[in-house]
């Protein structure tokens, strides 16, 4: 408990007017772990409070759906100052350096022993694929299978499901362990918090090759703000410099999958450890 | 509850007149000044018969009243006017002013507030708004943004029912403007745009009980498919189709909602809508024709049960949703006098067909389009253009754009010429590599879609068609997508209104300009024709800009930062912010 978090819950569409420059004003989905929840246990959660708390603010919260167009409806609108991840190349906001790389990841019964490590694998034609849908797309994995004419095997599974209910992307591990599908390919860091508290087990690889028809399945994460918001932007990054070990401690504690990091790159993160590691 | 039971006796006595009469003499009836659909009747001809306001002294028309709404997104509703009261739904917070139009400036009477659900403004594809509300037996019907359909009393503006249709954690919201028919609310949800399953649902008018619900795709009893199901064309019989023309559970998460307008024919007791587009959006990620995405249902009102059912757009890869209005017309062509209805589609062409069989009798372009080489009348399919199909590649100079040739912009009809008046667009896009994105936690990789103006370099259109000869009469160019509605009077004066603000009235014969009044805010509304109580005739209209198109001004959208904001409109739309300002707005307008 770094810093008391400042929970607001704003019925109101409009921005907050009069920002106090003692708050970090973050928007969050209230229905959204492992990332974030109203009751505060996600990681994004914690690392709110982390960064807040290094840069001398509290953090209040505007609850608010990651749907489309969520950085143009947050950011956009000034309804926050800063959203906790999104993807580093995402090019509606200003982010901050990576503190973090995952990939999709496959995910199969450890029973079944598949050892699954590539999307060329011939026994894909053979199962059934559990994919999310984010929005109107598929998750990239899809547009791979797609192209080997594998689109009928795909199972599509809402990302969003049924909001009202907990955690709505765990759906598609259930059909995992249930067997409805074979094997689902799932963004790293939702597989590996839902995989640790799920009854059954689970093996979980991660997706090669990295990029295919130019699709990445590897993603750099950031903090983001708002395009041009620079004095803040660089507070965050030192912020996240400073904390490297303790956010490093906290992606590990909600079993985020890190690919390494792209070389260059001043994370603390795992290096590689050699160079035939990916590809 | 005495007024609303004085209202009730003549509604019935009006619906009674309204059964035996034909379809043609509805067209042709002088009507009681009221305006109590959004579509003027049931055949969508958004036609009114008053003529005090004509080709000579329209130029003499002037700012009667207005009334602010004081909100800032899309007003894309057509106000109501009924018993000398102009009812008006605005956008989210999806509120309904009642007017009293007896009282010098219109003041409001009462204000009926539904409260919807604050997080439905984020699931909204494309803007918050909502098309209009319904008049039926002393009540005004509505939809709200959060799937819900609601019953007040027009005279008190108490709430009498309210039904949940859709679940907003799923996805769906309801923007369209319902219909009334023997007794049903006829009601479709929006948000194709999050992998729902598209329906059209006949709700209990008396009591708000869900009667039917008809999906869009799925196995025949879910799209309620029966053995009275007799479709024109081989291609869209067989059993199941809206699964088996797709892989596996896709249908599931396929689309197809009905989230536009619905029109009715009484004599022969069917209604008419289209289904969107379906889901996902990548083609090549569901192999088949997606039945029954981009398809126009013949339905039972009663019992929703399919008459006839024709896709227009198998396999769709543009967003061509089947959605935009269906005119109902008795009309000679080769002779033969024909049941009509006459569908200007988001592919660019306009569909003339027998609307009691579902055969197509003409489907010629309306809006420049490079995506399709003609429709085979004998079997209904579409040609398509292989080098304009999108997927695993990029493609460029694709016409129309997503938004299509039209979008939902209501056209209208006029006995008198003969001509059909339609607003539309000159939209091109390309779509091309992938452009990472990020929805719920999760990075991925969308279409990048970029919009432009069409050959000309005008977005917009605004086209008098012949239906019988299937060619265009005159057209108007539009620097922007022409996005609001359109309405057609005996005094063969057209009106229709720009994104820039400038409402407009043309000679419906020659498209002659006549007049234009220079509104505070861009228009995305429908205008309407009534009967004052002091005899004398008005056209009314919201301004407001927004919408999927305006969303660039009402959603403070940054297209310089995101050329795909607002699904790629944003790149067509940039400079809508030199052209006006956000703000809602009724005028009211009439001779001095």
């Amino acid at each position: 408990m770094h810093s008391r978090s400042l929970s607001v819950l704003f019925l109101s569409a409009l921005p907050l007017i009069g920002a106090d420059v003692n708050v970090l004003r973050v928007c969050a989905d209230p229905n959204n772990l492992p990332f974030s929840s109203r009751s505060g246990e996600g990681l994004e959660n914690r690392l709110a409070e982390l960064l807040a708390h290094r840069i001398g603010r509290s953090v209040a919260y505007t609850w608010w759906s990651e749907r489309k167009n969520f950085i143009e409806q947050t950011l956009g609108e000034d309804r926050c100052d800063a959203v906790m991840s999104i993807p580093s190349s995402l090019d509606s906001a200003g982010t901050t350096r990576p503190y973090y790389h995952s990939t999709y990841v496959f995910v199969s019964r450890k029973d079944r022993d598949l050892r699954i490590t590539s999307l060329a694998d011939s026994r894909f034609s053979n199962w059934r694929i559990g994919i999310h849908v984010v929005g109107d797309d598929y998750a990239p994995p899809a547009y791979a299978l797609a192209h080997r004419g594998l689109a009928a095997n795909i199972t599509g599974f809402s990302l969003f499901g049924a909001y009202g209910e907990p955690n709505p992307p765990a759906r598609l591990l259930d059909a995992v362990a249930s067997g409805d599908v074979d094997v689902a390919i799932v963004w790293g860091p939702l597989a590996g918090y839902f995989a640790a508290r799920h009854n059954t087990r689970f093996d979980i690889a991660p997706v090669s090759p990295a990029v295919y028809l130019g699709v990445p399945f590897r993603y750099g994460i950031s903090v983001g703000v708002r395009k041009g918001d620079e004095p803040l932007r660089q507070k965050l990054d030192q912020a996240l410099d400073g904390a490297c070990t303790s956010v490093q401690a906290l992606l590990r504690s909600y079993g985020v999958p890190q690919v390494a990091e792209p070389e260059g790159g001043k994370a603390c993160g795992p290096r590689p450890p050699s160079r035939a590691a990916s590809s | 509850m005495k007024i609303s039971s004085l209202v009730w006796v003549k509604t019935i006595l009006l619906t009674a007149v309204a059964a035996a009469i034909s379809l043609a003499q509805i067209q042709n009836q002088p009507d009681d000044g009221q305006w109590t659909m959004p579509a003027k009747n049931y055949a969508s001809t958004r036609f009114s018969t008053a003529g005090e306001i004509n080709v000579s002294n329209v130029k003499n028309l002037k700012l009667a009243w207005t009334f602010s709404t004081g909100l800032t997104r899309g007003h894309e509703a057509a106000p109501l006017v009924v018993n000398n009261t102009m009812y008006v739904v605005t956008p989210w917070p999806n509120t309904l002013y009642a007017l009293d139009l007896t009282k010098p400036g219109a003041p409001a009477k009462w204000a009926y507030q539904p409260n919807p659900v604050p997080a439905a403004q984020g699931v909204a594809c494309c803007d918050v708004v909502n098309r209009g509300a319904f008049y039926y037996n002393g009540k005004i019907y509505y939809n709200t943004l959060d799937a819900q359909t609601v019953a007040v009393d027009a005279a008190t503006g108490k709430e009498i029912w309210k039904t949940k249709l859709g679940d907003i954690n799923q996805g769906e919201t309801i923007t369209m403007a319902p219909i009334v028919v023997k007794g049903k609310v006829l009601v479709g949800d929006s948000g194709g745009e999050f992998g729902v399953r598209g329906w059209l649902a006949g709700v209990d008018a008396d009591t708000g009980k869900i009667a039917w619900r008809a999906y869009t795709t799925g196995p025949d009893k879910d799209v309620l498919i029966g053995p009275n199901f007799k479709p024109f064309y081989a291609s869209e019989r067989g059993a199941d189709l809206g699964v088996k023309t797709w892989q596996g559970d896709q249908w599931k998460i396929g689309g197809g909602t009905a989230w536009s307008w619905i029109s009715y024919d009484p004599e022969l007791d069917l209604i008419y809508y289209g289904t969107s587009n379906p889901g996902p959006w990548n083609a090549d990620m569901r192999p088949g024709d997606n039945k029954w995405a981009c398809t126009i249902f013949a339905r039972r009102p009663e019992t929703g049960e399919a008459i006839w059912a024709y896709q227009i757009f198998p396999h769709d890869d543009h967003d061509y949703d089947a959605v935009n209005e269906n005119i109902l017309l008795d009309l000679t062509i080769n002779g033969r006098l024909r049941k009509v209805l006459a569908h200007p589609d988001r592919d660019g062409r306009m569909y003339i067909m027998d609307r009691a069989t579902g055969e197509v009798i003409s489907a010629e372009a309306f809006a420049f389009q490079n995506t399709t080489e003609y429709v085979d009348l004998k079997t209904g399919r579409i040609k398509i253009v292989e080098s304009k199909t999108t997927g695993f590649k990029t493609t460029r100079d694709i016409c129309p754009a997503p938004p299509g040739g039209k979008d939902w912009q209501p056209s209208a009809f006029s006995p008198r010429t003969g001509l059909i008046y339609i607003p539309h667009n000159n939209l091109c896009y390309e779509i091309q590599g992938v452009q990472a994105n990020y929805i719920a936690g999760t990075p991925y990789v969308g279409a990048n879609v970029k919009m432009y103006a069409g050959p000309g370099g005008n977005r917009g259109e605004f086209t008098a068609w012949d239906p019988v000869n299937a060619k265009a009469v005159w057209k108007i160019k539009e620097e922007l997508p022409v996005w609001s509605g359109a309405v057609v009077t005996a005094g063969d004066v057209v009106f229709y209104g720009t994104m820039d603000g400038w409402f407009k009235a043309l000679d419906a014969r020659n498209g002659t300009p006549l007049w234009q009044f220079k509104l505070g805010s861009g228009t995305v509304g429908q205008p309407v024709v009534y009967k004052g109580p002091d005899g004398k005739e008005y056209i009314a209209i919201l301004s407001g800009v927004g919408g999927w198109s305006g969303a660039v001004v009402s959603g403070g959208l940054n297209p310089a930062a995101d050329g795909t904001a607002a699904l790629g409109f944003g790149n067509a739309m940039a400079d809508l912010g030199k052209f006006t300002t956000k703000g809602g707005m009724l005028y009211a307008f009439a001779l001095p």
